[in-house]
């Protein structure tokens, strides 16, 4: 998938300017919060859990050779296949001549947000195969030809009126003056449509929260059943999963699922969590013959060993951008590819560059809430301030951004020059804005003053009036008495 | 070939080749052993308070129980139900020994068909192999005996579940699947497919509002059999 990764700033400012989307926001994102708090609150040990789950995903991480090799032979062991790619045009590949050798017309696909890093619905399409999106957010932004703006929620950008616009426009066989009395008739009209290609296609696409070394299978969690359908009527089953998606044993998956919907949804449990082992079975009425796990690496194996490696525990249960301002302000969009919020501004850079995605972990005011909410404890913005860091190394910035931070960097390692220099330019800001109260710009700070005005500083610096205080404090202070309280 | 070079980059990332024969026997080792984490105490709880638990979690998650004596009063519980809420009295019935016993022929009025999940199913009832009291949830291996488009297809889908199988948490209803099932064709215990099914289906995509009735069953019912002495209140 192509990224506008690079026109992060020109994407948030129209993001900031988008009525739609900033009701969209406003609805959805109190839901996420407090929804997780409920359900964290509802379970006293959640805090050790987030421990055991890092851990878990530690140890897995520290292993991942073995552990992915146990779980291609315990795949083919149960009948199914592991197809290994290096790269989102490898999966691309593998995915299309299964396809092909299943001579399918149709394809339904569970959400899955690998497939989108793949890119394999353009894929599918140019080779003549449809791919059907049957979630019901996924359904829409396949008819609005858009990408998802949120990994658990890929409609988080839309409201009401754009989806009975979009299913008017869309589904053009039923009465156009139709009314949607409820939200649960837009959802009755996907589950009616859907049906029919549930039942029409020919290979079914998945993704999987996790797989499991012990026994070869692979895990969906999804709320829908859409995902079930995708993969149980279809005569052939693709999971898409990328390599870190792996744990040990049944166990290890059942302690990350206690924190997973938790974390994501505000759920104790998703309504569906489906293990797949196998193709079917002598004897079984149902379910698909073929089974296939597509493995795909694109760049996360090179994050081994290096300070992102932590970014691969991640299990994608979107809390740290239901809880992101930044995320919270612009949308998922804005961000340009698949990942958005702080998990995405840290995962993005590594899988496409920090040269195409630098803007991402800039955009970040470090507040700290998606470290405090990740329930498998990735310090995101350590992570981030990494990036940065490299990015200023390999001199990705704009000169002036250079230079202003070589100026700041002079100042901070000389604390004497740094108070004179504030106090001097507090009192200038002071004496210029003494009638105004506030300025509604500034030379050299228009990102700030674009958004809000700047106050007028009064008296004096922090330095100087916390050094006034202190002394005060030891003048004042009474000598302590023989005995105490 | 691309599994060498993922494999390569990794344990180079890991400084280190593939790992020593020591390293492996102890990683082999825990995947025999399998062990637990930490465990949840809501659900470490008597008998009874167990059983009740895990009806509060089902009935939160928006299915409905009822509570049955014995498996000859199933067919008039399934009558019940149906009438309740309006639904012809005829489902696709899961080919479950303990299911195909019942005397339905003794209940003219229910038409029962066994065989799996079709398109135009409005009612199924499925045979349960376990309950998780924990978070209210029921553990739906596929076999010859359970097929998995009973769980998927109907409007509403009911499953016979026995009290003596409701377990505190996730780890004991594996502990059952392990020390019970032995799959012919693979030699492991896991059948092709396991749903963990916690209430009927729902989506919230739309405005991040809650709407039960997705892609699934719209209405999840359970008809808990109380065959466990020890769990009765």
């Amino acid at each position: 998938m192509n990224s506008t990764s690079p026109q992060f700033k020109e994407n948030a400012r129209k993001a900031m300017a988008d009525a739609g989307l900033q009701k969209a926001l406003g609805t959805a994102k109190g839901a996420f919060l407090q929804r997780r708090a409920a359900a964290v609150a509802g379970l006293p040990e959640f805090e050790q859990l987030r421990n055991t789950a890092r851990d878990i995903k530690n140890h897995t991480l520290a292993n991942l050779d073995f552990y992915l090799e146990k779980f291609a032979e315990n795949v083919e062991r149960a009948g199914g296949h592991v197809h290994w790619c290096s790269t989102a045009e490898e999966a691309r590949a593998a995915v299309l001549e299964i396809c092909r050798k299943a001579n399918a017309k149709t394809v339904t696909k569970g959400k899955s947000i690998i497939s989108e890093e793949m890119g394999i619905n353009h894929h599918l399409e140019a080779h003549g195969i449809t791919p059907v999106e049957t979630d019901l957010g996924e359904y829409i932004i396949q008819l609005r030809g858009e990408i998802p703006s949120h990994i658990i929620a890929p409609a988080f950008h839309l409201n009401r009126e754009d989806w009975e616009a979009d299913f008017r426009r869309a589904h053009t066989d039923l009465d156009p003056d139709r009314v949607f009395h409820e939200r649960r008739d837009i959802l009755t009209e996907a589950r009616t449509r859907l049906r029919q290609k549930f039942l029409a296609a020919d290979v079914g696409i998945t993704g999987a929260n996790f797989l499991i070394a012990e026994t070869g299978s692979s895990v969906i969690v999804t709320n829908e059943g859409n995902g079930d359908l995708t993969q149980t009527l279809p005569r052939v089953h693709i999971a898409l999963a990328s390599i870190e998606k792996v744990v040990p044993t049944l166990e290890d998956a059942t302690s990350l699922l206690r924190v997973l919907a938790r974390s994501a949804t505000g759920q104790d449990f998703s309504v569906y969590t489906t293990f797949s082992t196998g193709g079917r079975r002598k004897g079984d009425l149902d379910g698909p013959e073929e089974y296939h796990v597509v493995l795909l690496d694109n760049g996360r194996s090179n994050m081994m060993g290096t300070e992102f490696q932590e970014m691969l525990r991640c299990i994608r249960c979107a809390a740290c951008m239901n809880h992101c301002p930044v995320y919270g302000t612009t949308g998922g969009h804005a961000y340009g590819w698949v990942y958005p919020g702080p998990m995405g501004s840290v995962l993005t850079p590594s899988l496409i560059g920090v040269k195409e995605a630098g803007h991402l972990p800039n955009a970040s005011t470090f507040c700290g809430r998606c470290e405090s909410v990740c329930p498998v404890k990735i310090p995101l913005p350590k992570l981030m301030r990494h990036w940065r860091e490299r990015e200023f190394e390999r001199h990705l910035q704009p000169g002036g951004v250079r230079t202003g931070l070589g100026i700041w960097a002079w100042f901070a390692k000389r604390p004497g020059m740094y108070r004179l220099a504030s106090r001097l330019g507090i009192g200038a800001l002071g004496w210029l804005g003494r009638k105004k109260g506030a300025f509604k710009s500034l030379p050299l700070a228009q990102g700030w003053t674009e958004g809000r005005d700047l106050p007028v500083p009064q008296g004096r610096t922090f330095m100087d009036e916390y050094a006034k205080r202190q002394r005060n404090h030891s003048d004042s202070r009474v000598p302590r008495g023989g005995a105490g309280r | 070939m691309s599994k060498e070079a993922i494999l390569g980059a990794i344990r180079r990332g890991l400084k280190r080749g593939p790992l020593p024969a020591d390293q492996r026997a102890m990683l082999e080792g825990r995947l025999a052993t399998h062990p637990r984490h930490l465990i949840p105490a809501r659900s470490r709880v008597g008998r009874p308070e167990q059983i009740a638990l895990f009806i509060r979690n089902v009935e939160k998650e928006f299915g409905t129980v009822a509570r049955v004596p014995n498996f000859a009063a199933i067919p008039q519980a399934v009558a019940d139900y149906l009438a309740a809420q309006n639904l012809p009295a005829r489902f696709a019935m899961a080919p479950h020994p303990e299911l195909k016993r019942i005397k339905w022929a003794d209940h003219p009025m229910l038409e029962v068909e066994t065989r799996k999940g079709e398109p135009t199913d409005l009612v199924s009832l499925q045979h349960g192999y376990a309950g998780v009291a924990e978070t209210g949830t029921l553990m739906l291996p596929s076999d010859p005996h359970r097929p998995t488009t009973l769980n998927l297809l109907p409007d509403t889908e009911m499953v016979v579940l026995r009290a003596s199988r409701v377990v505190g948490a996730y780890e004991e209803a594996w502990d059952l699947l392990r020390a019970e099932r032995t799959d012919k064709q693979t030699g492991g215990f896991m059948p092709r497919n396991i749903m963990w099914v916690t209430g009927p289906s729902r989506s919230a995509d739309i405005e991040q509002t809650l709407e039960l009735g997705a892609h699934g069953p719209r209405a999840l019912h359970i008809i808990l059999v109380d065959d466990d002495p020890a769990a009765k209140a």
